[in-house]
């Protein structure tokens, strides 16, 4: 094991396909047309001296190093902004050019503090690297000229110089080692596309700024990290750096945050992680992060964390340490107990979608085969359950049509339901990409989000829609293309089944789909829809992404049948830049549905009712399976209220906090007699619990992640788990303490399994995984590359199907009582329910959850901006504190769900998706008044939580 | 403030009607095994019990799809009972 080191081309890789074919040193070389000598340079092996270029932003040509000479032309150009000619013969490598690099190298030098060995960067620097390149072995300027390097000079002042910016808390700015190479600059703009850094000043005097001469924090930037990346030299260096040192050995591992599933370098110094760097070669993320991914890994190692099993006859007992056999025969013999005591439906599973695929696999192979039912549910119930409905109705696979890199050919995107800024970030900049190059964006969504207006973006509409009418308004965009002719009707016949079609077009052409007509319920002008539709019908590759702004309805499964129709409406569906996209959110729920989590459901979306399916399956295990669904998360909890259902094992997911209507979900809980939970922390769910099983990390397992394209990402063990096992360990120890003989002896042979038995994974295995980086699902004989884009020559069901969507009202309504909708979302810096991001330095940027109200409503309740209000829905109260905006329209609040103390959920209803019973936590009639501060149910609440998570001999845990 | 909680009775009325809802706007040939195929692929025994238990009563408030769905809906097996 070593550090991964990846080459730096120096400038970005070319996409031309006529190949160029020059000599360098005496080499020939073949590269595609527009590389530059750079980096033609280098893929011959030869690396000319550089110090401003870096292949993750354009060429810039200003550090006067990277010169070249070329026979036939006069002067040194630049090697990075100059491109390849055929017939071409370079020299790297001449007295003259030595001489100017050294000299160049000579006036940075005097200019830079000599403090190489006790520098961060020691041993990482490319300005030492440069300097050894060059075989700089003077400086004939000397170093007590004008400079940015000492605080005084000579005793006096020196106005140039600037102290370290250590505001941010995971990167320090020392303008006193800055070369101005300008890479953080561009890798702000260009990769990231904030647009937080410049250059102020001119000549000399120019310094990198953040903002307006303001500190990191105070500024724009969002912490992405890419600046840190970029620096060649000390002046931007993450704090771990600076505190622990180089690193000595890495390893690729995947992002256990959101569903885009980087990929990253943990580079490491014996097990402890120094820093976690984005992998150039990930193909979600090609090589860039957000700062949750590249810095707020922090909980792995929080003290808050739980090493050893614990266990408790009543909920308000302390918790009381025991060993894990101590546990595990307690667990078995209690689910055995309440088995023969209430039958063998009375217990279930919820499996993880924050684990591995290897893991969540087991979890529900322990409720089929151990358990003997269906009774196992994932937290997709409550986020993309739609999704897999609607696209699997519609086009018969339960999963987005593209990869990521699609983005880049797509020439109209509607961004509706979703905030990727926020919720999808790297993915967010990618989109952000693609439209400053010209592709245009119509986004549909309740509220302002950052992509409606930021820097170098602005959506050509907007469609600023009431909450819970996206059915509505997708039905009228369609209105719009079908009866205006825009319908693309080769594809359609070729692809699609016509008479449905023909029987779908008849219906949105009604009258009463016309955007005049819906613009009632929307309360967006028909103009602007119509706007809308004929720009996406006809501006070229259409693509459409979503997430939960369209799922969590009681319409989801609706709305995403509406958005397949209106891709295939369009023809955009099978090649790059077009298609369906759900922007999933956990890092591994699109795993997790695929290996059979839902109740119906098992590994590779195949109906437990499927006879054919269910043998494969009950051969490999050799046991009966039961061929009835089982119980939905919400389904069980309704069932323990009625006493039916009474044991309950989780991994990872904290549905207390995460799940709607909060009392019923403490009700529920309350009502079982064994609730066994299995995290990091003792979360809100385990204050029901009567067993806690500790949990690992992401960074002490092996396993794969399956993320929102499809693709199957390795996860790579790091360090060992510090509760002494991973969970698919626990999992496996747990079912044989439950008499099931399994005999794993690593994750790979779990895959194996999940291999062999369903089809989409045919040629998954961690070899292949090693040799391929990763692939997109379906993998099998048909395509053994895996697949980038799906339903290329057809649909997976063989005819796209059309479906009338109708539009419903949610019940959930506004009235004298609720007068507010009161919608739900998320923020760039934390994640979910907080679990991870609260336990990290990610604080500082969302330290609560605010509610954001429009002045105008404020006004109307005498609220003001940090005033806290109460909160109220049919379902229950709490408090919180106001943030005035006009992001939200008239009549709409919103909130972020970050923090438990918020306790949305208390607001939120039992109504659900009709399909799925996905919640709906986007629309909640609401008041609200001003308040004192916190509710009774909040002190109740903070009261219990504090109780239930004593732990016997051991002080009180403070968060 | 009190809490207006939904008895599971309620919920599956609620739930059948609104799966009745979706189909009764599809084309008429579709709706009614579009109901019964739903609840059957996706409703747990114990939840069909529930549900026919309200329907062989003549509970109010289902949607008169669901209604005439029933007789496609698979009547589960009976309880298998606890030893409690």
């Amino acid at each position: 094991m070593s550090l991964i080191h990846e080459i730096d081309y120096g400038t970005p890789a070319s996409t031309a396909e006529t190949m160029v074919t020059l000599t360098i040193d005496g080499r020939d070389i073949s590269v595609p047309s527009g590389t530059s000598i750079m980096r033609a340079s280098m893929e011959a092996g030869i690396q000319v001296p550089k110090l401003c270029a870096t292949d993750m932003v354009d060429a810039f040509g200003s550090c006067r190093l990277c010169l070249v000479e070329i026979e036939g032309r006069n002067g040194t150009p630049a090697s990075c902004t100059t491109p390849v000619a055929p017939g071409m013969v370079v020299h790297t490598q001449t007295g003259r050019l030595k001489d100017i690099r050294r000299g160049v190298m000579e006036l940075y030098i005097s200019d830079h503090p000599l403090d190489c060995l006790t520098c961060a960067a020691n041993g990482d620097c490319e300005l030492q690297d440069m300097a050894g390149a060059v075989g700089l072995r003077d400086v004939r300027y000397g170093y007590e000229g004008d400079n940015h390097v000492r605080a005084r000079n000579n005793g006096d002042i020196n106005a140039k110089w600037m102290p370290k910016d250590e505001s941010n808390p995971y990167f320090t700015y020392d303008p006193a080692k800055c070369i101005v190479c300008s890479r953080c600059v561009r890798a702000c703009e260009e990769v990231q596309g904030t647009f937080a850094l410049t250059i102020e000043g001119r000549g000399f005097g120019s310094r990198v700024s953040p903002g307006m001469h303001e500190h990191f924090i105070e500024s724009e930037c969002v912490s992405c990290g890419a600046c840190v990346q970029a620096c060649p030299t000390a002046t931007l260096t993450e704090k771990s750096v600076i505190e622990i040192g180089q690193p000595e050995h890495s390893l690729v591992t995947t992002c256990a945050y959101c569903g885009v599933g980087c990929s990253f370098k943990a580079e490491m110094r014996g097990e402890e992680l120094v820093r976690m760097v984005p992998w150039k070669d990930g193909k979600a993320n090609r090589g860039h992060s957000c700062v949750k991914g590249r810095f707020a890994y922090g909980y792995s190692m929080h003290k808050d964390r739980i090493l050893n099993p614990m266990i408790r006859e009543k909920i308000s007992d302390p918790w009381r340490e025991v060993t894990w056999e101590e546990a595990y025969a307690h667990v078995a013999s209690e689910f055995r107990r309440l088995q023969y005591q209430y039958g063998r439906d009375a217990v279930g599973g919820i499996t993880s979608s924050r684990c591995t695929n290897e893991e969540t696999y087991l979890v529900q192979k322990l409720v089929r085969a151990g358990f003997g039912n269906n009774n196992v549910d994932t937290c997709a119930r409550v986020c993309h359950s739609p999704t897999g409905y609607g696209l699997g109705q519609a086009f018969g696979t339960s999963a987005g049509t593209q990869d990521f890199d699609s983005v880049e050919h797509s020439d109209v995107v509607v961004v509706i339901g979703a905030n990727p800024t926020d919720g999808h970030p790297v993915f967010g900049s990618r989109l952000k990409k693609r439209l400053r190059q010209g592709a245009k964006l119509i986004v549909i969504d309740p509220r302002r989000t950052d992509l409606v207006k930021s820097p170098h973006v602005e959506a050509a509409y907007h469609l600023a829609l009431k909450p819970g009418t996206n059915v509505a308004m997708m039905t009228a965009l369609a209105h719009v293309i079908v009866t205006e002719g825009l319908a693309d009707e080769q594809f359609i016949r070729e692809r699609c089944d016509w008479s449905e079609f023909e029987d779908w077009a008849g219906f949105v052409a009604e009258e009463r789909h016309s955007p005049e007509a819906v613009e009632t319920l929307t309360g967006v002008p028909a103009h602007l829809v119509r706007g809308a539709a004929r720009l996406f019908a006809t501006g070229g590759n259409g693509a459409i992404y979503y997430g939960l702004g369209v799922t969590e309805h009681s319409q989801g499964s609706t709305t995403v049948m509406a958005i397949a129709n209106l891709a295939m409406v369009t023809g955009n569906i099978g090649r790059p830049g077009v298609g369906v996209n759900p922007l999933r959110g956990q890092n591994n729920v699109q795993g997790s549905c695929d290996m059979g989590s839902f109740p119906h459901e098992l590994p590779g979306y195949r109906h437990v009712a499927d006879d054919a399916t269910r043998e494969i399956f009950e051969k490999m295990w050799g046991v009966t399976l039961s061929s009835e669904p089982g119980l939905r998360i919400n389904n069980m909890l309704d069932a323990a209220v009625d006493g039916t259902f009474k044991g309950l094992y989780i991994q990872g997911e904290d549905i207390l906090q995460s799940d709607p209507d909060t009392r019923h979900v403490a009700a529920g809980l309350a009502a079982m007699e064994c609730v066994v939970v299995q995290d990091l922390f003792l979360n809100e769910t385990a204050n029901y619990a009567h067993v806690f099983l500790p949990g690992s990390t992401f960074l002490e397992k092996d396993g794969t992640f399956t993320n929102a394209e499809r693709r199957i990402n390795r996860v790579r063990k790091v360090m060992t788990p510090k509760n002494g096992y991973a969970d698919w360990e626990v999992t496996q120890n747990l079912a044989q303490a439950m008499g099931l003989a399994w005999n794993y002896a690593h994750p790979s042979e779990i895959m194996d399994e999940i291999a062999a038995t369903t089809p989409s994974f045919a040629l998954v295995s961690y070899d292949y995984l090693d040799r391929m980086g990763s692939v997109q699902w379906p993998c099998n004989e048909k395509t053994p590359q895996g697949s980038p884009i799906m339903h290329i020559d057809g649909f997976v069901r063989g005819k796209g199907k059309f479906i009338r969507t109708e539009y419903v009202a949610t019940d959930e309504r506004t009235g004298a009582r609720f007068p507010l909708l009161l919608t739900t979302g998320r923020i760039l810096s934390q994640y979910n329910v907080g679990a991870q991001t609260r336990r990290t330095d990610n604080v500082v940027w969302h330290e609560e959850d605010r509610l954001e109200v429009h002045p105008h409503d404020a006004e109307l309740r005498g609220i003001r901006d940090g005033d806290w209000v109460r909160l109220a829905s049919r379902s229950g109260d709490t408090t919180l504190r106001a943030l005035i905006t006009d992001r939200v329209a008239p009549g709409v609040v919103y909130t972020t769900f970050h923090h438990p103390t918020t306790q949305a959920n208390v607001i939120t209803t039992d109504f659900s998706d009709w399909a799925t019973n996905c919640p709906e936590y986007k629309v909640t009639a609401v008041q609200i008044s001003p308040s004192n501060g916190p509710s009774e149910w909040q002190v109740e609440y903070d009261e219990q939580a504090r109780r239930s998570r004593r732990i016997a001999g051991k002080l009180e845990a403070a968060e | 403030m009190s809490h207006d909680s939904t008895s599971t009775e309620d919920k599956l009325i609620r739930m059948a009607n609104q799966i009745a809802t979706f189909f009764e706007s599809q084309p008429e040939q579709e709706r009614i095994d579009g109901v019964a195929g739903h609840i059957n692929k996706f409703w747990e025994p114990r939840m069909r019990r529930q549900f026919f238990e309200l329907v062989d009563n003549g509970a109010k408030g289902f949607h008169p799809l669901v209604l005439n769905a029933a007789q496609r809906i698979r009547r589960p097996a009976p309880a298998q009972a606890g030893h409690g």
